[in-house]
């Protein structure tokens, strides 16, 4: 077994539609909140397999979508320095600060490396002791233990010159406050690699509170068919509760390794979400004990003042209650080569998604 | 951003490892798995093990599948 063809089987694929078909009576909204699910879904074509009353929606899943200009002006103005290198995934270089990008900065002759994993930027930190290093961390629950990682890394090494400059964002509050505010959801597609590391048990308050279905998907067209039935099964019989469909990696528990060393190096605080403002505890900030790792009390900078571009709706299209075929600006001035706003320019985010595969 | 992909460990060197992806090697920390060895696959994410994969339980999930009887869902 490899993992990957297993659950590609396209036979499997349509008898699982031919399923949902079967059982689906009651018009339903369904939203998936992880950047990997909303390409998984186009790519695979889901939506063309499903009766046209279950309606798929993708939320704020997308790390690089959710993160604030104001971010990202602020690692424009470390990477302006010239004592500062740094390093971050690929995603984040092209996407729009209000007047700049990490990639234009770079073309000014900035030192910003895109590094593969945190062990990269350590070992980047290491070879430039002159240097402050600079990474950007950013992701939800799957990616966080990776900054941790770094930061007991550059501890245990007695490094001065590795700084984390924190966007790590926790999905549970995002996917309560879309409920908040009044979005009809019906059943949260759950996103599997988060919950990989954070356990299926998260999700129980949220589905009690709100009487949601949410299933843990994997992310194979398989895996994604199945979840919709599971939904749909719960949501027919008004039973929601939290069930895992990718069970060959997710637990109720999660990684307790991984769990244990994020909350040695990080705490909860307010975080800013595009679309959904300042949610409470939805973010991770470092611990007072390892503050000097954290680039935001370690290094200071004067930061631009913010500017969202004109147009854009990927606030709107973030929550759902927009499609980026709405958008003015989709396929003419903003398309991946060119992107206006951060929906555009991941390859998780919804627009790009749309661009490449269609409705 | 979260995506993660299974491979499967060939070498073990400490806490870090080496895992085929289809036919590409690449290097993984294990840093956040215990009981890892030659064979096993794991989930890799931003060049770590987030977990190992079940094949028991990838299993289990197919054979589900194909034992979805209508007739035992009593709404329908």
């Amino acid at each position: 077994m490899k993992f990957v063809d297993e659950f590609r089987d396209k036979s499997l694929v349509l008898e699982l539609a031919g399923k949902i078909r079967k059982i689906s009576k009651k018009p339903v909204v369904l939203m998936e909140v992880c950047g990997g699910h909303t390409m998984a879904i186009r790519r695979f074509g889901i939506p063309s397999l499903l009766p046209s009353h279950i309606r798929l929606l993708s939320g704020p899943g997308c790390p690089v979508c959710v993160t604030s200009r104001k971010y990202i002006d602020q690692a424009v103005a470390y990477a302006r320095r010239k004592d500062v290198i740094i390093a971050t995934y690929g995603d984040l270089v092209k996407v729009p600060g209000s007047t700049s990008t990490l990639a234009g900065e770079r073309s000014e002759g900035a030192d910003v490396r895109v590094v593969y994993s945190t062990l990269d930027a350590i070992e980047i930190a290491s070879r430039n002791p002159e240097k402050s290093l600079v990474f950007l961390g950013i992701g939800f629950e799957t990616t966080t233990p990776s900054s941790a990682i770094a930061i007991k890394e550059a501890q245990k090494s007695g490094m001065d010159n590795f700084f984390l400059f924190s966007a790590h964002k926790m999905m549970p509050p995002a996917m309560a406050a879309l409920i908040d505010e009044g979005i009809r959801i019906d059943g949260y597609i759950g996103p599997g690699h988060v919950t990989t590391i954070a356990g299926g048990n998260m999700y129980k308050e949220l589905a009690e509170k709100y009487r949601l279905a949410i299933v843990i998907s994997g992310f194979e067209p398989v895996d994604i068919m199945q979840t919709i039935y599971m939904l749909v099964k719960q949501i027919e019989l008004d039973k929601p509760v939290v069930e895992v469909q990718y069970r060959r990696a997710v637990t109720a528990s999660g990684n307790l390794v991984a769990k244990k060393l994020v909350n040695e190096v990080f705490e909860p605080r307010d975080d800013w979400w595009r679309g959904l403002g300042i949610l409470k505890d939805s973010g991770m900030g470092i611990k007072s004990a390892f503050a000097r790792y954290d680039a935001e009390k370690q290094i200071k900078v004067e930061v631009e003042k913010t500017i969202e571009p004109k147009g854009c709706i990927c606030g709107e299209v973030l929550k759902g209650t927009r499609s980026p075929l709405e958008c003015k600006l989709f396929g003419k001035t903003c398309t991946p080569s060119s992107p206006v706003g951060a929906c555009m320019v991941s390859n998780e985010g919804a627009c790009q998604a749309f661009y490449r595969y269609g409705d | 951003m979260c995506l993660s992909i299974p491979g499967k460990v060939i070498e073990i060197d400490g806490i870090m490892a080496k895992a085929s992806v289809g036919g590409t090697i690449v290097n993984v920390g294990l840093h956040l798995v215990d009981d890892v060895r030659v064979g096993d696959y794991v989930l890799i994410h931003t060049g770590f093990a987030l977990q190992k994969v079940s094949e028991e339980e990838a299993l289990e999930t197919l054979k589900l599948i194909k034992e979805l009887q209508d007739p035992d869902n009593q709404i329908y």
